[in-house]
């Protein structure tokens, strides 16, 4: 029989405290009763001799001292589970909210879980094709990988989820798949937006929601993904199903964690968030993974608002130390209209290297994926350059690059909300797209996958080049002709100009060895310093 | 043993009270389903216990039992090739208990006590014994000869040994000392947070090569030495780790996942014994323990494992061996700390980490070192350490970063720049620091090549050059340049791309030993003064032919070195070239 305690001394934000209790236990679920016969449910966060700290995860609104009564419930929260919770409605808190029947259970689980054994995870390597190029192709995800949306608000995240959900799918097989969609404070609106898309596409009987919209207890976002992904373990680990969990948002899910902390004044952490914020979150976010000898895998797809869009703010500064890898969206990149705005330099896909090549995706994908991402880095300093000096001061290289930029974005980051290019499309877009620059040029790929692709590319461009060639010849002609006169005036001017640099090169010449031999016996820094007023 | 009874329970602390004659730091087990815990602090009759498996469920008036002794770790042969949690659990055996996920309260021998090894005596009955003296060998492993030693401060006789097939408990000799005969066992134990003793401490002079050219080449780590690699995420620490327990040139690898993910360590154990180790052949998990005590396991055995950690490495010190111990990574621990600090109410230091945490890190990085090991032999081993730093933000300021280089003598700054542009390693050369090379010069100029040190200066002169030019660049643009000047972009651009740069997911790249670093830099360099002794012009250097076999040398397999060498005169004639070609243009 459970004791029914009548001895709430005190309450304090979304805690509560009892005392007179015995035999409680830390984690224990209970169930408070109010005045007016409503119930609520709460989880115990400490145990003190005879007086325990309860969370309450509807909100303390209503409960008052004297009459409101707690009933410790012996057991942790735990979540039906059954293969009918596909397609069904849950809260935050794991309780059915749409109008469908109850989960006749064929399991019952502790919401929290249990770590999975590193020795009994197999490593993902199975490449799942989003259809959307730049994470295809640049950073790709594998089943049991746990990769977040670094988004800001305002940012097509939302749409670029749910284009993952409609068009993911793992090569050269048809396998069972399920989604668990976990919402935390995002509005009814979003939710729908899901909701709809899902139906539309027709896996609604596939999905599972845990919805806490924004006005929904906050408190409750505490269990909302543990709820989720406690359904998700079941799915892949027990009917050994392929998972894709997209939690949304991870954010405010920290909040409720913070509004806790504080209400329990403890010692804050960065921001005011508690110091057990990363161990916190990295017991949702590796509940990801797959498990030898179990064809089920979770694959994690969390979204989270960048405060200020500030990656260094602590709730995406963590969650990057814990997921394998990010994809980041930029705000200036949906400014210039790109979509999805998916910014490709400081995205990364940590498993990349074991879900792509040969057998899997092709074998030149790792060198492509390289040789993009430095060409377009050097395209964006190029671009800096160029705002600085004006793009006449540029190198020849440095123009060819900034072009290759310019295309880069708007031919291989954008694309349409309903464009699902396989991953062979995605990387000859690669290739074509690098066929601008010389081969030479072209570091980061192996002689063999430049023999054999770079010309299958770029065998058109070159015509073209010979093309440009031919023009700039007679250009250079035209020039020549028009400037035969000028010529002998010009030669001796830069005759002149020649000699006179080289002498002043001597002078510097002489100089700087003279300088050279000195420093060598003196040492590093002190050289530096010396060498330092002549580049002015 | 007597019992005391919960009173508080607040995550992974719990408080006790009828713990009177507990002593700081022993190990108990708490609750019905007797989790493993520590006491960190005691109070009159109660006592604070981190407990190292999670504590829902546990409620006041639950039972504590005491066991009297101190965290230790169970050292014996059978320790390679295993996979442990933060206690020394392994993580195999438990697997085969409770399936794919870990439970509470499972307890499980460090060492298989079945396992029968075949013990070789190298000492015969009658020899004069101390503590530290080898008595036996156990083949471990192909790569590790296990070495039985004499536990510490037992001195006298050789009564007895045996040469047979052993399990760890079978005693394998008895020793008459003066408190009367001893038996010796294969298995030992020893507690974690004392470091086990040596004869005397040296200072470094090996160099650990590691086969990644930007640290064997620019900033070494020594034998016995410290290093860190800070970074931000997505910056490559987890690789450049995983590279060095690949690589780096020690008989014995400690590998710590403390806190990090779960899927890095199915890599290193799917990895590692299928890698091949560039001396011996051999795979490489045959010379490797790993720790695993992953961010979603109990995060007080997370602050333990960093401690089992080490106490394995320094027995294997013992032996002799060069031992390198990898920790991935200590911010993770340094959390750990904290949060303990902060259920214990202690009054906070910086960013709420406990005020003790810089002796913290002081105390496990000082554990490192080359040393004369105990025993009348006079064998030297060492432990290098290498920890990975997570600061918030990739900020340099944070306090783990900060009191970490307050002890090491290496740092690997890894910008997120350098990652972003795919540059990997992504170890900022202008930031990072080493204080070995002095330590390791007479080794480098004997042992690879006497102009090393000349090759490496010059070409780090040209890498901080072209920073300062790149800065003037930016401001008026290349143009603005002299001749020499953009020579210098030109070689330092190589430096960066052809030499600092190095894909540890190509299968030649991956690994490149000394002689090939230096044949490679020499290569540089040797275009370099070439460029600048016949006064090239930039453009035409630009499109000389022979940039991208240089480009190519880093995929030269370690057996056709040669072709490296034969390189520099090929450089020589074609910088040659184009120099006459600018003296008749000029004349």
């Amino acid at each position: 029989m459970r004791v029914e305690y009548q001895a709430v001394s005190d309450i304090s934000g979304p805690l509560l405290f009892v005392e007179g209790v015995s035999g409680v236990s830390y984690g224990e679920l209970c169930t408070i009763k109010l005045p007016d016969g409503e119930e609520r449910t709460g989880k115990v966060l400490e145990v003190h001799r005879d007086r325990a700290m309860v969370q309450v995860f509807e909100g303390t609104r209503g409960i008052d001292i004297p009459k409101s009564t707690v009933i410790f419930q012996g057991r942790t929260i735990q979540l039906d589970l059954s293969p009918d919770i596909l397609g069904r409605v849950f809260d935050g808190m794991g309780r059915i909210i749409d109008e469908g029947p109850a989960i006749l259970p064929e399991k019952r689980r502790d919401i929290n879980g249990e770590p999975i054994n590193p020795y009994a995870r197999e490593y993902p390597n199975e490449f799942i094709q989003t259809g959307i190029s730049t994470i295809d192709g640049l950073n790709p995800l594998v089943r049991g990988q746990k990769l977040p949306f670094f988004s800001g608000s305002g940012l097509p995240h939302n749409k670029a989820a749910a284009q993952i959900v409609r068009q993911a799918k793992v090569l050269g097989s048809e396998e069972s798949f399920a989604v668990v969609f976990a919402a935390m404070g995002i509005t009814f609106e979003e939710a729908e937006f899901f909701r709809n898309d899902f139906e539309q596409t027709g896996a609604l009987e596939r999905v599972v929601m845990f919805l806490n919209l924004a006005d929904d207890p906050a408190i409750e976002r505490i269990s909302t993904p543990r709820a989720a992904l406690t359904a998700a373990e079941y799915l892949a680990f027990d009917l050994e199903m392929h998972v894709l969990v997209i939690i949304t948002d991870m954010t405010n899910y920290c909040e409720a964690l913070r509004e806790i902390s504080a209400a329990r004044k403890e010692v804050p952490g960065r921001r005011g968030y508690p110091g057990y914020l990363y161990t916190d979150l990295s017991t949702i976010y590796e509940r990801a993974g797959r498990i030898k000898d179990n064809k089920g895998s979770i694959t994690m797809m969390p979204v989270l608002s960048m405060p200020e869009d500030d990656k260094t703010h602590p709730i995406p500064d963590l969650t990057g130390y814990i997921t394998e890898g990010q994809i980041i969206f930029s705000r200036s990149l949906e400014r210039k209209g790109i979509s999805p705005p998916i910014d490709v330099l400081p995205s990364l896909s940590r498993l990349k290297d074991k879900g792509i090549g040969k057998d899997k995706t092709r074998e030149d994908h790792a060198d492509l994926y390289n040789q993009l991402y430095a060409a377009y880095s050097r395209g964006k300093e190029a671009e800096e350059l160029s705002v600085i000096l004006g793009e006449a001061a540029l190198s020849d290289m440095d123009k060819k690059y900034l072009e290759f930029m310019n295309r880069f974005e708007s031919e291989y980051v954008s694309q349409g909300e309903y464009e699902n290019r396989s991953v062979e499309e995605t990387l000859d877009l690669g290739w074509k797209l690098l066929s601008v620059f010389p081969k030479k040029e072209l570091k980061r790929i192996r002689d063999e996958y430049l023999d054999k692709y770079f010309a299958k590319f770029g065998g058109k461009e070159e015509e073209e080049k010979e093309e440009e060639q031919t023009e700039e010849k007679k250009t250079k002609e035209k020039r020549d002709k028009q400037g035969k006169e000028k010529k002998a005036e010009k030669d001796k001017e830069k005759k002149d100009k020649q000699e006179q640099e080289k002498d002043k090169d001597k002078k510097t010449r002489d100089e700087k060895d003279k300088k050279k031999k000195r420093s060598k016996k003196t040492k590093k820094k002190e050289s530096e310093s010396e060498n330092k007023p002549e580049k002015k | 043993m007597s019992e005391g009874k919960i009173i508080r329970v607040s995550g992974p602390l719990v408080v006790a009270e009828n713990m009177k004659g507990s002593r700081m730091y022993d190990v108990v087990h708490v609750g019905e389903e007797k989790l493993v815990g520590e006491i960190i602090e005691l109070e009159k009759d109660l006592a604070s216990i981190q407990v190292y498996e999670e504590t829902e469920g546990i409620g006041v008036g639950q039972p504590v039992f005491l066991t009297g002794e101190p965290l230790s770790v169970s050292l014996g042969p059978g320790l390679i090739e295993s996979i442990y949690d933060g206690i020394q659990r392994p993580l195999d055996k438990i697997k085969d208990k409770t399936g794919n996920f870990i439970s509470r309260g499972i307890s499980m021998p460090a060492i298989d006590p079945q396992k029968k090894w075949d013990f070789n005596p190298v000492k015969k009955e009658g020899d004069k014994v101390v503590g530290g003296d080898i008595i036996g060998t156990v083949q471990e492993t192909v790569l590790i000869e296990h070495k039985v030693m004499v536990p510490l401060g037992v001195e006298g006789t050789i009564e007895k040994i045996n040469k047979s097939k052993f399990t760890v408990k079978d005693v394998v000799a008895v020793i008459k000392t003066k408190e009367g005969n001893k038996e010796i066992t294969m298995e030992q134990r020893w507690g974690v947070r004392n470091g086990r003793p040596v004869k005397k401490r040296l200072a470094p002079v090996m160099p650990l090569f590691t086969g990644q050219r930007v640290i064997d080449t620019f900033f070494p780590v020594a034998k016995g030495g410290t290093a860190s690699v800070p970074g931000p995420f997505g910056s490559g620490k987890t690789v450049i780790q995983h590279q060095l327990a690949k690589w780096a040139e020690a008989e014995v690898v400690v590998y710590i996942g403390c806190g990090e993910r779960g899927n890095e360590m199915t890599d290193v154990l799917n990895e590692f014994p299928k890698l091949l180790d560039p001396k011996s052949g051999e795979p490489l998990m045959k010379r490797t323990v790993l720790l695993a005590n992953t961010s979603n396991m109990p995060v007080a055995a997370r602050e333990a494992s960093i401690y089992t950690g080490i106490t394995i490495a320094e027995y294997f010190r013992d032996m002799g061996y060069s031992v390198a111990l990898m920790a991935d990574s200590t911010s993770r621990w340094a959390e750990a700390l904290r949060e303990i600090s902060g259920r214990l109410e202690e009054m906070p230091g910086e960013e709420g980490y406990p005020a003790y945490l810089g002796s913290k890190i002081a105390e496990f990085y000082e554990r490192a070192g080359r040393v004369k090991c105990l025993g009348s032999d006079d064998r030297e081993g060492a432990i290098s350490v290498i920890g990975a730093v997570s600061p918030p933000g990739g900020d340099l300021s944070d306090p783990v970063v900060q009191n970490t280089l307050r002890v090491v003598k290496v740092f690997w700054s890894l910008k997120a720049e350098l990652a972003y542009a795919r540059h990997f390693p992504a170890i900022d050369w202008l930031t990072s620091y080493s204080l070995y090379p002095d330590n390791v010069k007479d080794y480098i100029n004997k042992e690879v090549a006497e102009d090393f040190l000349e090759i490496e200066q010059e070409a780090m002169k040209l890498l901080e050059e072209e920073d300062e030019l790149q800065e003037m660049v930016r401001l008026v643009g290349i143009d603005a340049l002299s001749a020499r000047e953009r020579r210098i972009l030109i070689a330092a651009r190589i430096i960066r791309e052809d030499f600092l740069h190095q894909n540890a997911f190509h299968e030649v790249d991956t690994y490149t030993s000394i002689k090939k670093q230096y044949l490679m830099l020499k290569a540089i360099i040797t275009f370099y003064w070439a460029s600048e002794k016949n006064d090239a012009e930039p453009e035409k250097l630009e499109e000389l032919d022979i940039l991208e076999e240089i480009a190519r040398m880093k995929f030269v397999e370690e057996e056709e070195i040669k072709k490296i060498e034969e390189l520099q005169n090929k450089i020589k004639d074609a910088v040659g070239k184009i120099a006459t070609v600018k003296e008749e243009v000029g004349a």
